[in-house]
């Protein structure tokens, strides 16, 4: 075995049954709404029936008076607001003295049962004044009074940005071709299975505990602090196992904390479970971009300047919409090869629910235009759209335009790998009238460079410990949000110590019992806490070595099979257990821990926080389509995706995330609509979903699936734990294009918008310019532009123009110069 | 999560016992099938009957009598699921084993039955919300308020048939038997749906529908269900062509029926293209597409379904094709 593979690995590689699954199967997995104690009160909240309006008055005074009613709250019982980011803390548990949307949250009823809580919900008599109301980007841009928010970049505008890396207009004078395009990515929602749910309790333990369906319990903790005044120490927040989350479940939630003033108040455990329209209201997924695109080539196609414009409907509240902001841009360089780039963009706020970040935060919209626009380019250069990736693919260990260093790029492989497997060599531009296929490729990050509060600590410690026994625990806080999480923990332990992946017991999700990990955003949780697992069972394996007593040289120690033996006489050694034996008499209880923290960026630019990551995954898709002329009907033939995965710590995992990308983007591609109706202003004043339930917002099921190769590239990132990169988000990306380049290969229109439904493509068909999408961007009063010169053109990271410039040590600056 | 409101429930064993509960309670009472439809409805309050009659303890609706050489009578109770998987029904009265096997999805067809497909309640998307969104919006004619947010200036309700087995009952000629306390009478299908959003159908409170009645088919009959959807695998149909016709060997149209769901508030009858169709020949591509032309000009769409107008408009030129062609050997 060893002979044929240089490093033979125990567990990693191997496709083995994920260690939560039997608890899936079986119903044994508690989620949070199985979570019940014996006097539980159950929580309803009443929301607002308007869209933007100040809270003249609450009476509470009919709901206080049904029979079972425990507590009404009101906005008086919140005064401290609360947000995701630092920079936006403009969100109160229930509406303080305003309402911002169809949805928002204004007073909760506490009772014995659910339905006397929800029948006392609808006597609360709330009276509004309202306020006009804004349902789009541009109607913010172009009415700033009155104001959603008191705080932002002035009006309606949540943030606007203004980056110039490198003078872009020059590039494209000198351009031997210029391409302009104007594109929409409309939103959506996550539509996890699992609906959201609390139950708040003050234990005998004097702790105040929130189990919760959230993605990040330490930011959940943070928040809950904040509002409640509780001390920190005094709460614990458990974040049980997740029936999805993608995305939506990442912020602090006004019905997690509501429950939990409410278990304060009442000193019974409150549960509140949301129903499927109420998720809808919490919503936080992908903000609709209207985007606007200027490239220029030089004669073999190279970029040598590419701008991207982006508007963002932010919806009501700031969420994560700073970073969604930044992150329509940060990425646009990190595939290809671009001399010159310049990106503003712009988030404004609406009256409607809140979007945020969902699988891919912020980048599938400008992917979408640059690999549209792309495959425009090409054709008018007479180019193969797969070859030019091939051609302008960034170089390994290239630092971009705008400061990001990417490490490993398995771009290339994934493009050859789908090409090799559509057969798109013979195929492309062959199939005849009907039928087509299409191209795209994508990258994503590794996990967010920076915290999403300032703070010099480990993004995500892992604890473990070691029982004489030879059974080992792993702690962490990470969360478990069905993507594997756990069983990657319990793989990178397994593999280090050589044990059975099973004989690793994970603790997770809770903030009373594990170190600190971030959360499940970003896809920062395989090499984050991976790292962190790495780090610690590394050390637990240097004890038991130390004390193994085998009389040999440390470095002929071996772990394997729940083994401690010696590499070069197997037969001589020790079991796991008895090495953890040996090691607790000689040194006392065996428990370590290990802690991660990404390097630093080399941009010191201000925003250049955004982007950077410890690794960066790569993907392409090949999509075939066959499109009916006579009513527009897009039927997806077969997916072919490669994803460049750096290692597949289980391969069944990482096919699973593969697949589950395709799934959601398809569903994105072709039909999901986050999508509202306005009422005739005379006759009412609603803005409100147009579809919030799960049959009405159109999303593909299972059986509108088609067949989908998935194709892993493997190329171990040092970065990552064992060289793994991540999965969860970054197979999403290419598929949304590839299937707009498809239908334009079946049937020669273009459809620059997202979903690409069949009256869009009827419509493209009828018209004279064989296309459907926006054609303006509305004027935006951007900031000035940091002026940032890339690597290649004397830059030091820093922006020339910037007001209190940092400083800039000749060391960094060499540092910085390394290819 | 979405609570039903409170109700009493009664579970008779006989259709006389829940035929003299519905005569006592009237407007209050509702009976409950499967309950794929009403129960919902009941969850987002847009009805909310003081007392559920409860029919699954009555064997004689879930009865089936007759054969294909004499023709059929299906229960009420009888599931979708069972009619989609028969195989004397496909071999007979195909258009109906298509249409039950195109209502929602797999669990859904275990519980909902024909009896409930056929009274299903029409369907609009400013009224199939919860209560909350109908009171943001303002309640709308169908229950609780007076408008209509489709046409407002309308004086009535045009909430959309869509149930995927009515339009092919029409087609199929077939009647239903509804009993009351008063006794019982045996109407065509098409006879049992009103121009109506609100009052849909021409029963009476009192009635239970309890029995279906297929005529038997004649050796050279056809018939077919299309169905206009977003996705492939559920939705409720934004259009249905069902059509049943007698054709000669040489493609002449000899009769036909084709009636349409989704597009009004009781099936469709496309007439036009029916006369249009008898005696001449569907094989000529021509008279195929005039039919088609036809079908969709009565297929007129509203703004309270999935998709837009416009498209729906084209769509229908296509499907009516489509269901046209498939009547063809
Ligand atoms: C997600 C989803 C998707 C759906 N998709 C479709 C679809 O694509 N096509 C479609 O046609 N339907 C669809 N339905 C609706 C429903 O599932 C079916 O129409 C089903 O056949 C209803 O039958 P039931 O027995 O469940 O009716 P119930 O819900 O029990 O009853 C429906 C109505 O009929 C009345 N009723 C029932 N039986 C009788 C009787 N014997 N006599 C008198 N009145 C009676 C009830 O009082 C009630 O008003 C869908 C439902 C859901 C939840
Ligand atoms: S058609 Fe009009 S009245 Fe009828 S349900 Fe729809 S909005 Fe209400």
């Amino acid at each position: 075995m060893a002979g044929s593979d240089p490093r033979p690995f125990n567990v990693l590689g191997k496709p083995l049954r994920r260690v939560d699954a039997l608890g899936k199967v079986t119903g044994d997995t508690r989620f949070a709404d199985d979570f019940a104690m014996p006097g539980m009160l159950y929580l309803k909240l009443s929301r607002s029936t308007v869209p933007h309006a100040r809270i003249a008055a609450i009476d509470v005074s009919r709901a206080l008076a049904v029979d079972g009613v425990r507590a009404v709250l009101t906005g008086k019982d919140f005064p401290v607001p609360f947000g995701i980011l630092p920079v936006s803390q403009d969100e109160h548990a229930l509406c303080l003295d305003k309402v911002r949307f169809v949805g928002d949250p204004v007073a909760a009823v506490v009772a014995t049962e659910e339905l006397i809580a929800e029948e006392a919900a609808a006597l609360i008599g709330v009276t509004y004044e309202p306020l006009t109301t804004i349902a789009s980007p541009e109607e913010a841009l172009r009415v700033p009074e009155p104001r959603i928010h008191d705080y932002g970049d002035g009006g309606n505008v949540h943030k606007a940005v203004a980056f110039d890396f490198g003078d872009v207009p020059a590039a494209l004078a000198s351009a031997h071709l210029v391409v302009e395009d104007w594109f929409f990515y409309q939103g959506n929602t996550h539509l996890a299975l699992e609906q959201h749910a609390a139950l708040a309790y003050l234990g005998t333990d004097e702790r105040l505990t929130i189990v919760s369906s959230t993605q990040t319990p330490h930011y959940v903790h943070r928040a809950a602090a904040k509002v409640l005044g509780v001390p920190a120490s005094r709460i614990r927040v458990i974040a049980p196992p997740q029936g999805g989350g993608f995305g939506g479940k990442t912020d602090p939630f006004n019905h997690e904390i509501v429950a939990a003033k409410a278990a304060m108040i009442t000193g019974r455990p409150v549960k509140i479970a949301l129903t499927r329209e109420e998720v809808f209201y919490c919503h936080r997924g992908r903000h609709p971009v209207l985007m606007h695109m200027r490239t220029g080539v030089d004669r073999a196609g190279h970029i040598v300047g590419h701008s991207i414009e982006t508007l963002l409907d932010g919806g009501a509240y700031g969420s994560y919409g700073v970073a969604s902001t930044f992150y329509t841009g940060a990425l646009e360089t990190v595939t290809y090869r671009i001399d010159r780039y310049r990106f503003r963009g712009c988030r404004t706020f609406t009256n409607k629910p809140p979007c945020g970040p969902k699988r891919g935060h912020g980048t599938p919209q400008p992917r979408f235009g640059l690999e549209v626009h792309i495959d425009k380019i090409c054709e008018k250069l007479g180019l193969d759209p797969a070859q030019w990736r091939i051609d302008n693919a960034l170089a390994e260990g290239s630092l971009t335009a705008n400061w990001l260093k990417v490490r490993t790029i398995g771009l290339v492989p994934c493009v050859e790998a789908v090409v090799a497997a559509s057969g798109w060599k013979e195929r492309f531009r062959k199939l005849g009238r009907g039928r087509g296929l299409g191209i795209a490729a994508s990258s994503y990050l590794c996990g967010a460079g920076l915290p999403i509060y300032w703070n010099e600590m480990p993004h995500s410690g892992v604890q473990l410990l070691l029982d004489r026994s030879g059974s080992v625990t792993a702690f962490c806080g990470a969360a478990e949000v069905g993507q594997g999480s756990d069983n990657v923990l319990a793989a990178l332990v397994a593999e280090v110590l050589g044990i059975d992946i099973l004989d690793v017991k994970v603790v997770t999700g809770d903030t009373a019992l594990g170190p600190v990990d971030l959360g499940s955003y970003s896809s920062r949780v395989t090499l984050m806490m991976g790292n962190a697992a790495v780090e610690a069972a590394q050390r637990a394996r240097d004890r038991l070595a130390d004390a193994a007593g085998l009389g040999i040289p440390l470095e002929r120690i071996a772990f394997g099979g729940s083994r401690v033996f010696d590499a070069s006489d197997p037969e001589k050694g020790i079991s796991f257990a008895e090495a953890v034996q040996r090691a607790e008499a000689k040194g006392g209880t065996v428990g370590t821990i290990g802690s991660y923290r990404p390097p630093k960026a080399p941009g010191h630019y201000k925003g250049a926080g955004v982007g950077p990551s410890p690794s960066y995954s790569y993907s392409a898709a090949v999509i075939e389509v066959a499109v009916e002329e006579s009513t527009g009907i897009v039927r997806v033939e077969k997916v072919w995706i490669a994803h460049d995965i750096g290692r597949a710590i289980n391969p069944v995992l990482v096919r699973g995330q593969v697949e589950g990308s395709v799934y959601m983007a398809l569903g994105e591609a072709l039909m999901e609509e986050q999508a509202f109706r306005r009422l005739p202003p005379r006759l009412s004043g609603a803005l409100v979903h147009q579809t919030p339930s799960m049959l009405e917002y159109k999303s593909l099921a299972t059986l509108d699936m088609p067949a989908v190769e998935t194709i892993l590239i493997e190329n171990p990132e040092p970065n990552g734990p064992f060289g793994a990169k991540e999965v969860g988000q970054g197979p999403l990306l290419p598929v949304p294009p590839a299937l707009a380049n498809a239908v334009y290969d079946a049937v020669r229109v273009r459809v620059d918008e997202v979903p690409i439904t069949p009256e869009k493509v009827l419509a493209a068909l009828r018209s004279s310019s064989a296309r459907f999408g926006p054609s303006k961007f509305p004027a935006v009063s951007w900031p000035e532009a940091l002026i940032v010169p890339p690597p290649w053109e004397g830059g030091d990271g820093n922006a020339i123009n910037e007001p209190k410039r940092r400083e800039r040590p000749e060391r960094r600056r060499a540092e910085v110069a390394k290819p | 999560m979405m609570r039903l409101p409170r109700f009493r429930y009664l579970a008779p064993r006989k259709l006389s016992e829940a035929a003299a509960a519905l005569a006592d309670l009237g407007t209050q009472a509702s009976v409950l099938a499967g309950g794929t439809d009403l129960l919902p409805n009941m969850k987002r309050r847009q009805q909310t009957p003081a007392t559920l009659v409860g029919l699954r303890e009555i064997r004689a609706l879930r009865a089936r009598s007759g054969d294909p050489g004499s023709g059929m009578t299906l229960g009420a109770l009888t599931r979708l699921s069972e009619i989609e998987h028969d195989s004397a029904i496909a071999a007979n009265w195909p258009a109906l084993a298509q249409a039950a096997a195109s209502v929602a999805t797999p669990p859904l067809r275990n519980m909902g039955t024909l009896g409930g497909n056929l009274c299903l309640d029409t369907r609009c998307s400013y009224y199939d919300q919860g209560p909350e969104w109908r009171a943001a919006i303002g309640y709308c004619m169908k229950k609780d308020g007076e408008i209509c947010w489709v046409a407002p200036g309308s004086p009535r309700c045009w909430a959309v048939t869509s149930t995927d087995t009515a339009p092919v009952l029409c087609a199929l000629g077939a009647e239903v038997t509804l009993v009351s306390a008063q006794g019982e009478r045996r109407i065509p299908v098409e006879d049992l749906f009103a121009d109506d959003g609100i009052e849909h159908l021409t029963k009476k409170p009192g009635e239970i529908l309890s029995a279906v009645h297929l005529q038997k088919p004649t050796p050279d009959a056809r018939s077919t269900y299309v169905k206009l959807r977003r996705r492939g695998s559920f939705d409720f149909p934004v259009l249905g062509i069902a059509a049943s016709a007698r054709l000669r060997a040489d493609g002449t149209v000899e009769e036909a029926r084709i009636f349409l769901s989704g597009t009004g508030s009781r099936p469709t009858n496309a007439a036009e293209a029916v006369a249009f169709l008898a005696g001449r020949k569907l094989t000529d591509e021509d008279v195929l597409r005039e039919a088609a032309e036809s079908i969709a000009h009565v297929a007129r769409p509203l703004q309270n379904t999935d998709f837009s107008m416009s498209w729906r408009k084209q769509a229908a030129r296509e499907f009516a094709a489509r269901a046209l062609r498939n009547l063809l050997p």
